[in-house]
Parts: structure tokens; sequence; C-alpha cells
């Protein structure tokens, strides 16, 4: 038996390690499990974009980009194994997609020397790169987003929240708690009470917190979810009638699968989102060509244009700039995670270059430095039509609240140096 | 013919009553440590420490610890998650409360916590049996990750609620924290599992075992016969909650390095070990380590042909391996309920005549 898994080991192995020239991004996906309906179209849109780049462009550089997938069902465990058997065949960079997996693997890939980008999710003090040294979170993280909530629900009650509730339901992880430290804060500056209901992951059970939200009427209430947790908060909201222009969720509660199976009770429920919706962008035109009309779409094209389709499709984006970046700076195509890492700190995503990509006003404007790796931190907020059964963007970037959000990743961020005895940079 | 007693005479009773009494067996266990202790701590790699052997090691502690409980004390329980969380977080607390105690010492207090905490939550077993102490402990699972993620002070209060191993030494190498070495990693779990896997076979061949033997065979006898029931089952939940707690504590700070309560020790790890009990075989020390392996290799190994050698899409492969190791276990239960344990007593059995039918 041992030998035999030795041996099917080294054959795995040996099957997977890519050939020299190319440039490998491991897509640590999950299609299996609670969050396998989320996991899924995310990781379509992260093969796709880079498939595109391959077929069109001849991958970046000259280098084709492979995206050996492993499957980590969400789970710490099996993420730390796909971590593990991915990081010899020159890994590049990480996307782990999943906050708790991030939190497992930000020590190690700073001992390993692999940079790792976490788009919208993670520890939102990795921002703080004089501390954090080969983790980026560009372009928004869950304070910014909190933020940018708040600052929506100020400008629809006309810049007051004094004496109003908001309750926070949010995935008893490390991903649903992040964003409560910023929510006190901002309850302390606006005036509102924050009333925080934790649902136990994976969350398909949540009749005593509605039950709870029932009694307790708060004015709003921010959803902190994500897989099968999103469509079972919407569903219950639904069921006590909850007014869903009240009920906002994070980016990783606005998608499609969240607010489906809800049917026409989901209307007008609103989420954060920090990519622009829908499939008008002159990109799709090239992804038609390339990849879908060739049928060399990842699961078959199903998901193209889906709202977490779009966003694997832009941590895809935000990989592909930084590699080019990288490339430029060390000045040869076959860049080393080294140079992967210094091309991700220089990054600068301009409109013009969205634009030029085919995603004109897509993504916001950002630029990482040595101090800052996590751009600028804007969000949107859409809204779910559910007659025409498509997300509206119902306002324009929003800026946060740096004043409140950069002295608590400051104090975060100061709190891991000390810590884990880490040398602050960037001086 | 090959695996025979012919010729192997016993001259003492501590020679008749020895674990190995086969030559043949007894050279296998000292080769299998020497390899272990020898070999493989210097072509380990990371992925091979990281991936099966580290959790392999750390789950046959919790396999170790549950059998104490359920195959020789004859005491169900569901709580296996939450007490490996009280392992964990006891460690977690102790060492950054004091850091210049070495993390080994850490670890087996986290143990004698989980213990006293075990033992409070067997209480119940002295009034109620069966599947009536498989719900309160159940109870147990759901108390203890409810209070680990509620109260803050667990987790140093952190942002996330993640609690994060800090890096710590043993005789100058590193043993947890990110910049921990592969070989270092191993031997610590190997020397715990070798450790711990000898204390249970001592006790359950002594007289605490044998008690824990009568209370699960008929507890009103045993009373009879002079087992007071209140001891002989404090203390299998007492011994079995240290193992387990040791598991506990060693999966957050040698293997994962971070986690958190409803992720790491939900009630999933309370099944898992549970299950791995029951394949490996009750009451039977060679059969945790064969159910640890069974449920935690298993399925590395099917994800490395499936995916690796095949080339089959990563979410067909995952639903084929849940297929293949749930039809196994069932294959298993049907085939021989008494788990892999009796598999290998019986081949034994059948070398020992073989080639001769009777």
């Amino acid at each position: 038996m041992k030998l035999r898994f030795a041996a099917a080991v080294a054959a795995a192995m040996m099957a997977a390690a890519p050939a020299l020239a190319d440039l490998t991004v491991p897509n640590l996906s999950y299609r299996t499990g609670p969050y396998g309906a989320n996991g899924n179209q995310y990781a379509d849109g992260f093969n796709d974009y880079f498939t595109l780049l391959n077929e069109r462009d001849g991958g970046i550089g000259g280098q084709k980009i492979l995206t050996p997938e492993c499957e980590t069902a969400y789970n710490t465990e099996k993420g730390v194994e796909c971590y593990e058997s991915t990081k010899g065949n020159n890994a590049l960079v990480y996307n782990p997609f999943s906050t708790g997996i991030t939190y497992q693997l930000i020590p190690k890939v700073a001992a390993d020397g692999i940079p790792m980008v976490t788009p919208g999710y993670g520890r939102t003090s990795a921002k703080d790169g004089s501390v954090f040294q080969w983790v980026f979170n560009p372009p928004a993280n869950y304070w910014d987003g909190a933020s940018v909530i708040v600052k929506h629900l100020l400008d629809v009650n006309g810049g007051d929240l004094n004496g109003k509730t908001i309750a926070l339901v949010y995935h008893n992880s490390a991903f649903g708690k992040e964003p409560i430290r910023t929510l006190e804060e901002l309850s302390k500056k606006h005036g509102f009470t924050l009333s925080q209901i934790p649902v136990d992951p994976p969350g398909q059970e949540q009749k005593s917190q509605w039950l709870q939200i029932r009694r307790e009427k708060p004015d709003y209430v921010i959803l902190y979810g994500w897989g099968v947790m999103n469509q079972a908060a919407i569903q219950e909201a639904a069921n006590i009638r909850y007014p869903m222009e009240n009920l906002i969720g994070i980016w990783w509660a606005g998608g499609e699968v969240d607010v489906e199976p809800a049917g026409a009770a989901a209307n007008g429920y609103k989420s954060a989102t920090f990519n622009g919706v829908g499939m008008d962008y002159p990109f799709y035109g090239d992804l038609k060509t390339h990849v879908l009309d060739t049928g060399k779409a990842s699961g078959g094209g199903a998901h193209v244009g889906k709202a977490m389709y779009s966003r694997g499709m832009y941590a895809a984006l935000i990989i592909a700039e930084g590699i080019k970046k990288a490339q430029e700076l060390a000045g040869t195509p076959e860049i080393t995670a080294a140079q992967m890492r210094d091309g991700l700190e220089a990054l600068e995503i301009t409109e013009a270059r969205m634009t030029e990509l085919g995603l004109p006003g897509f993504g916001q404007p950002f630029q990482l430095s040595c101090q800052n790796h996590g751009g600028s931190g804007m969000g949107m907020i859409q809204q779910w039509d559910a007659s025409a059964k498509q997300w509206k963007l119902i306002t324009d970037f929003i800026q946060p609240d740096e004043d409140v959000l950069q002295p608590l990743i400051q104090a975060d961020a100061q709190a891991f140096a000390a810590e884990n005895s880490i040398q602050p940079r960037c001086n | 013919m090959l695996y025979r007693e012919a010729g192997d005479f016993k001259t003492s009773y501590r020679d008749d009553s020895q674990t190995f009494p086969l030559k043949l067996d007894r050279m296998g266990y000292w080769v299998t440590l020497a390899v272990a202790f020898g070999v493989i701590p210097f072509v380990i790699t990371d992925y091979w420490a990281n991936a099966v052997l580290v959790p392999f090691l750390i789950y046959a502690i919790a396999a170790l610890g549950l059998n104490i409980l359920v195959g020789f004390g004859g005491q169900v329980s569901l709580g296996t998650g939450g007490f490996m969380a009280v392992g964990a977080y006891a460690t977690y607390k102790l060492t950054t409360t004091f850091p210049e105690i070495s993390l080994l010492i850490h670890i087996l207090l986290a143990g004698g916590i989980t213990a006293a905490v075990g033992v409070f939550f067997g209480l119940p077993s002295l009034r109620i049996k069966g599947f009536y102490l498989a719900v309160a402990t159940l109870a147990a699972q759901f108390f203890l990750v409810w209070l680990f993620n509620k109260v803050p002070w667990f987790y140093n209060y952190s942002a996330s609620g993640q609690i994060t191993a800090p890096e710590r030494t043993f005789l100058g190498y590193v043993i947890s924290g990110p910049a921990t070495s592969a070989p270092a990693k191993y031997l610590v779990c190997l020397a715990f599992a070798v450790a711990l896997a000898w204390v249970a076979r001592n006790l359950t061949r002594g007289t605490a075992g044998r008690k824990w033997m009568a209370i699960r065979d008929m507890d009103i006898a045993a009373e009879i016969i002079g087992v007071n029931p209140l001891t002989a089952k404090m203390s299998a939940f007492a011994v079995s909650s240290f193992f387990i707690g040791v598991a506990g504590a060693l999966l957050f700070s040698i293997y994962l390095g971070a986690a958190e309560a409803s992720e790491t020790f939900g009630i999933n790890k309370s099944f898992l070990v549970l299950f791995m009990v029951i394949i490996g075989g009750l009451g039977s020390i060679f059969g945790s380590f064969a159910g640890a392996a069974f449920l935690v290799v298993l399925p590395v190994f099917l994800k490395n042909v499936l995916v690796g050698a095949f080339g089959w899409p990563t979410d067909l492969a995952a639903h084929v391996e849940l297929m293949i190791v749930g039809a196994l276990i069932v294959f298993f239960l049907i085939v021989e309920p008494h788990g892999l344990a009796q598999l290998w007593r019986l081949t034994k059995e059948k070398l020992r005549l073989w080639p001769f039918p009777h």
C-alpha cells in the first residue's frame, strides 16, 4: 500500500510538473460542499481569464500561464494540503479564495517566499505592507466593505444614522468576524446601535437568528455570509417580510446563486461590489471568440457574466497585471515568486489600462506601494432586480472612511508584528 | 508456514504475556520503529509531512483516545471535536501566557486540562448509557465550540477569532510556527504518538483496562465483582480526554499553525475520529492507527491518483473520492464489522496455518 501510494504520488507529481518555461498560478478552488455553488463560478472566471490570455496573446510576455486546480472544499486542512502539493511546482502566487485558508497561509507564504493575493477577502490588516510583506489585498477589503455599506446608509438617510439600529448577521468564522471592529468604531462615530447576530457555518439553519431580527426590528441588516448561508438568510428575510432594500450584503453575499432561490421575494436586495456587473464590456467579445467558441471555457462557460464569475476574473486580472509588471521590472519573462512580489508591490492599474483591457469602469484605479498593499478600497452598491434576473449598480464607487480604517489597520498590523517579532519595513 | 510460533518457546510468564508473542511480529515492530525514527526524518518532504504523516499521527492519537473510551470503556462519545478544541485553546493560552516554558510541556498540560474537562462532561455517564450518553457528549461538543467562539479571552481578543501558533523551539530546533522544518514536525508528532500508544497498550492490559472492559461488557456484573463504576468510568473519560487533548494541541500548534473553533473542531471532527475508531476496530491499539491511516491517507491517495494520474476535473474527483471512501466504509463494516484490526488478526491466523487449511 505504502509503496503503491508513493509510486502514485511520484507519478502525480511528475504529471503535474509544468514545463519549465511556463508560469504557474495554482487555483485553489472549491467546487464541492456548502460553498461550491459560489466557488464554482469564481474558479471558472479565474481560469477563463488566463485561458484568454494564453489563447489570444500567447500568455503574458510570451509565457503561458498554467492554473492547476486543487480542490479545498473551503476546508483549511485540505487547503494546507493543496498549498503543500502545489508550492513545489514553481508556484508564482497564491489566491486561496478563503479567509480561513488565508490566515493559515499568511505565515507560511512569508516563510516560503511566495506572494499571496487576496482580492476582497483575507486579513484586512494585510493592507499594511510594511508588516505583511508577502500578502496583498487589493482592491478592497472587509473593513472597506463595511465602511462603504455604512456610507451608503448615510446617503440614504441624508447623512444621519443617529438612533438607528443596524444588525450584523455574520458567518461565525474569521471571515464574518472581520468587520465587527470597524462597525463598532463606525457606530460610535455615527451614533447607530450595532447588534451582532452570529450564524454558525455552514448556516443552512437560521430560524432563530431571523426570529431575533423580527423581534428587534433593526432598521438595517448587514449580511456577511458565504455559500449556502446567503441563500438561507435571504429566504428567511423574505419569510419574515423584512424589507429587502434594508438588507445589504458584503460582496460575497452578492451573487446570483444567493438571490435566485428566493425568487421574486429577493427583489430589491442590495449588496456591495468592487467590480462591475453584467456583460456589457468589450472584453466579453474577445472571451467569446477565443475561449467560449473554441470550447476551452472552464466548466463549459455556463457562468460567464455572473457576479462571482466576474469577481474570479477580476482576481485573475489583478494577478495578470502583477505578472506583467514583474516581468517589466525583472527584465525577463521568466519571473520567480520573489520577482512577482516586487511586481505586485509596484502594481498600478489605471482607468486607461482597464479600458485597454476591454473592461472600462469594471474596476477602480489603484496603485500599490511598499506601505499600501490594499489599494484604494472603494466599493459600489448593486441591487437585485428579480424580474430581469440581474444586478443593477445603484451607486458609483464610494470611498471608505479612511479616518476610521487607517488607525484600526495600523493597530492590528502592529499587534501582528509584535506577536511574530516582525520588523516593519518601508522606512 | 511463514508466520508461526513453532520453536518460539516462552520460559517465563513475562515473556508469555508480552505484546507481540511472535518473533516475526516483534521484529516487524522494531523495524517499523527504526524506519520511523531513523529513516523517514531524513527523507521526508514538506508535502509528505503536512499532507500525510503529521495528520495521520495526530489523528492516530485522537483515535487511540476515543478508542479507550468507546472501545475499552464502552462509553459512547461524540464530543471529540470539542475536547480537541480544549487541547488546542489550552495550548494557545498557556504558550502565549508563559512563553518561556517549553511548548512540549504545554501540550502535556493542555492534555491534563482536557482530561479535567472530559471528566466533567463524563459525569452524566454515571446515570445514562448508550445513545443518551452520546447525546450528552454531543452537548459538550456544541457547548465547547460555542464557548471558544463567544469568549474573546480564549483567543486573546484577536479581531478574527483565530488562534495562531507562535514560534517555539525545542533543543534549538523550531517546532511550531511557519519556519518549522518537515522532520521537526514529524518527529514531535511521532514521539507523542509512540509514547502515548505505549501508555495506552500498558494501561489497557493492566488493572485499569480490565476494569474498563468489565464495565463495558456488563456494568452490573462488574460492580458486583468489585469494580467501582465511578472510578472506572471517570478514569476512562480522563485518560481518553488526555489523549484527545494532546491530539488537539498538536493539530493546532504543530500541524495547522492557526485554527478557529467552529471550522477546525466542529462536529465533523467528532464523527471523523469516531469513524476511525469503528473502522479501525473497537478496543484495539493497532486498529486506532489503521483507522486513522484509512481515513487520512486514503482520500489524499485517491486525490493524487484521480487528479494527478488520471487528470480528472477536481470537482468530479472530489465527489468520486467521497463515494469511494463511503462505499469502502460500508463494505468493511459489512464484511468485517470488527474493523481493520480484526481483518489483520484473521490474516495472521490464516498465515499461521498456511498452507494447511486446518
